[in-house]
């Protein structure tokens, strides 16, 4: 089968209990996802590179003054799983977020809850959310995520694989053809590519990292 | 004690856990997210709950205490402490962080006080409980056995 081996797909997963971070965390592992956490919204949309202009954001390293390591290279997030209540930002403001967001709207985002209650449910949905899953989450709840990871990724682009298999497409080449595609949802640090060391995001100063 | 009692002691022990309401299904399914590559982290989960709900019942201790109760406030820990109750099994702790929170919305105080010296309680009952299979399950694999599912 092409391309669809599951540790192409990076996740990230917001919640703000430390507990249910490492059970998530371990979850998406065991179903062979490529696993970000956070423990809040905003540095989930930090994470992602929103920005108040809404526009993707091109850092340079002498220039930038949030210099955190992992917004010089290629941070790319193929879904969003996040708990609903989260103090702060809840998990249904990080939604909007998203979803209002012209770089980031297409990113699938599913919704976690211990509380079980239909209107909250359907107003996720209303809003875009692709799942809604009650905790405690279980492995066979991940299972759904697959078809909506499928439908957001194309070929061309897997920027995490440039490390193992030179035979994909250079970053300069893909950087062209990403500017036509919203919905790769893909920061470039740089103009000119970026060297293969950098691919892997390494984030700094958030909670846990790949 | 050898091998093979130490495995049926554990198996046993266990069993009694989910069969008392200690322990529900979830706890299982922590298990089984547990293999070769990451031998630990059941232990590693539940420690992290140890350290939380200490934490938790600290503060809940805490807000009683005051002149002014804030049951917001309360309710959103205890919320967090059945969430992650629920996230690890620990049944009975859970169920009375559901009964507490009732006694938060109503604002009675008595109540509150009467559930926090329960879920204390039953923490520490499952802490211990959790302690000695853990300690059970390092004896087996000291004496080069594997842990019985």
């Amino acid at each position: 089968m092409g391309m669809a081996a599951d540790s192409e797909f990076h996740v990230l997963a917001v919640d703000d209990s430390i507990i249910d971070r490492k059970l998530i965390e371990r979850l998406l592992k065991t179903s062979s996802y490529q696993v970000t956490t956070v423990d809040s919204g905003s540095k989930a949309l930090e994470f992602l590179g929103l920005h108040e202009d809404d526009r993707i954001h091109q850092n340079t390293p002498s220039v930038s003054p949030n210099n955190h390591q992992w917004r010089l290279q290629e941070v790319e997030v193929n879904l969003v799983i996040t708990d609903y209540c989260m103090p702060g930002m809840t998990g249904y403001d990080l939604l909007k977020k998203i979803k209002e967001s012209s770089s980031l709207k297409n990113i699938p985002v599913v919704i976690m809850s211990s509380e079980n209650v239909p209107s909250r449910i359907s107003r996720c949905l209303e809003e875009g959310a692709e799942e809604f899953f009650l905790k405690p989450v279980r492995l066979s709840d991940l299972s759904k995520l697959r078809p909506h990871l499928l439908k957001t990724k194309s070929k061309d682009h897997c920027k995490e694989q440039v490390d193992e298999k030179p035979a994909f497409p250079s970053p300069k080449q893909e950087g062209k053809e990403e500017q036509q595609q919203s919905k790769n949802n893909k920061r470039k640090a740089m103009e000119e590519g970026v060297s293969p060391e950098r691919t892997r995001p390494r984030p700094n100063g958030i909670t846990s990292m790949v | 004690m050898d091998l093979v009692q130490l495995q049926r002691q554990l198996v046993n022990y266990r069993t009694s856990l989910y069969h008392e309401g200690f322990l529900d299904e979830q706890f299982t399914q922590l298990q089984e997210l547990q293999d070769e590559n990451n031998p630990d982290f059941v232990v590693e989960v539940v420690s992290l709950f140890f350290e939380d709900s200490e934490r938790l019942l600290n503060e809940l201790s805490k807000a009683l205490e005051q002149q002014i109760i804030d049951f917001k406030r309360m309710d959103a820990r205890v919320h967090q402490l059945k969430g992650s109750s629920s996230s690890i099994g620990a049944q009975r702790v859970r169920q009375l962080c559901v009964i507490f929170r009732n006694y938060c919305e109503a604002q009675n105080v008595e109540g509150c006080l009467k559930c926090l010296q329960q879920v204390k309680h039953e923490y520490s009952i499952v802490k211990t409980k959790l302690e000695s299979m853990f300690q059970l399950e390092q004896q087996i694999l000291n004496a080069g056995g594997s842990i019985p599912v």
